[in-house]
Formats: C-alpha cells, sequence, structure tokens
C-alpha cells in the first residue's frame, strides 16, 4: 500500500509546492492512499468484536470483575519491544475500528474531520472509535494482565 | 447508573463533555465500584500504550530529497 502510494507520489511529484515539507506531503498521499483502498473495500463483510466487548449481567453490573493492569503495562513501556506488542494487537481489529482508531488517537485528527474523510457520521465515528479502545483494551489486557 | 451505563458513558467522561447530571451519577457509581475504576483506568492506559507505539516521523535524508528533487528537472 505504501509502495503504490510512493509510486503515486512520484507521478504528482510535479504538483508538489516546495514550501510544505516533503515528508508532511508524502505522508498526506499515503493517508489517501489508504483511504482509497478503504471506500473499495467499504462492503466487505468484517470480523465481530463482539467478543472483545465487556459482558454485563441482567442488572447491568460487568460479568467478572475487571482487574487493574494499568502499572503493569506501564513498566512494560520501559522495555523497547512494547510498541511492536501493541502495533501488533492494534493491527489485529477489522479495518473499519482500527482506521478511527488511528486517526483519532494516533493521527490526533477531530471527530468531524475523520467523519468527513470517511464519509459516515459524527456519530458513528464516536460509536466506532469507543469501541475499538474497548477492543484493544481487550487485547492488551491479554498481554499486560496478570496471568491466570 | 450502573456498570454498563459507566462503560457506554466513558468516553463522553474522559472528554469532559457529559452533561453534569450524568456526570454527577457517574461520580457516584465509581466511588462505589472498584471494577469499573479498573476499567477505566486500563481504558486510558490502552490510549496512552497507542500513543507510545506511534512510530515519529521518520527523517528523510537530505540527499535523498535532492536526488528527487534533482529528477523532477530531468
Amino acid at each position: 500500500m505504501v509502495q503504490s502510494a510512493f509510486i503515486r507520489a512520484f507521478q504528482s511529484l510535479s504538483r508538489f509546492r516546495a514550501e510544505s515539507r516533503i515528508s508532511t506531503w508524502l505522508h498526506r498521499i499515503v493517508v489517501n492512499e489508504a483511504l482509497m483502498r478503504l471506500r473499495s473495500r467499504a462492503s466487505a463483510e468484517e470480523p465481530s468484536i463482539d467478543d472483545l466487548l465487556p459482558t454485563f449481567v441482567e442488572d447491568g453490573h460487568q460479568t467478572r470483575d475487571t482487574v487493574d493492569w494499568s502499572e503493569n503495562a506501564e513498566a512494560a513501556l520501559e522495555r523497547k519491544e512494547t510498541a511492536e506488542i501493541i502495533r501488533r494487537n492494534i493491527d489485529m481489529l477489522p479495518d473499519s475500528y482500527r482506521t478511527v482508531l488511528v486517526m483519532r488517537d494516533l493521527e490526533e485528527m477531530s471527530n468531524p474531520e475523520i467523519a468527513d474523510a470517511l464519509g459516515i457520521s459524527v456519530n458513528l465515528v464516536k460509536v466506532r472509535l469507543h469501541r475499538a479502545r474497548q477492543a484493544l483494551r481487550t487485547l492488551l489486557e491479554r498481554e499486560f494482565g496478570d496471568k491466570p | 447508573m450502573n456498570c454498563r451505563d459507566v462503560i457506554g458513558f466513558l468516553m463522553d467522561y474522559i472528554d469532559g463533555v457529559l452533561a453534569s447530571a450524568d456526570r454527577t451519577e457517574f461520580e457516584k457509581h465509581i466511588s462505589i465500584c472498584h471494577s469499573c475504576v479498573a476499567y477505566i483506568r486500563t481504558y486510558q492506559q490502552t490510549i496512552k500504550m497507542e500513543i507510545a507505539s506511534r512510530i515519529e516521523d521518520v527523517t528523510i535524508p537530505e540527499e535523498l530529497v535532492r536526488a528527487i528533487m534533482a529528477s523532477r528537472k530531468l
């Protein structure tokens, strides 16, 4: 994907304006390429993330108590392999969730900007973002929580 | 408010956009529910881990930029 974005960049090099940094320009082209591909795959069936979301009993309480593993995870940030583990888990999220999560939390785009780029409502952006973070939370719990 | 409501409202609470009455109910629940406190902490830690995993802008060598720019003139 990055390769084809870079080929596209090379082909449109004449449109590069020297006042913007070339890295910023390349970054934008890669993001546009990714969005184009996502739109073309939008109708494809995605795996469900329901198994990664919290469950509740009838009165609305959590089915099982959540254990706080945040200190373990914080300590793991000292290790250089941790970033790779996190990226691997982000990659496990289905496209529609991963895209929103990356745009908001990593690219720091606003909800309306994401909605505009993906052609969906701001409300759907918020729903997907919250579900994506919850799913990733469960995946990271498996990595950094105490093993039973 | 129960755990399901708290987890549903969590993102709005963190973003500071939860309505005042809901925020009061939210805080009342977490003052007595250790499980929700753990959920909130690990949710916030998840966002922190995401950011920590970010690959920072790669610095493009000047030589490469010059070579690309030179190729435009061919």
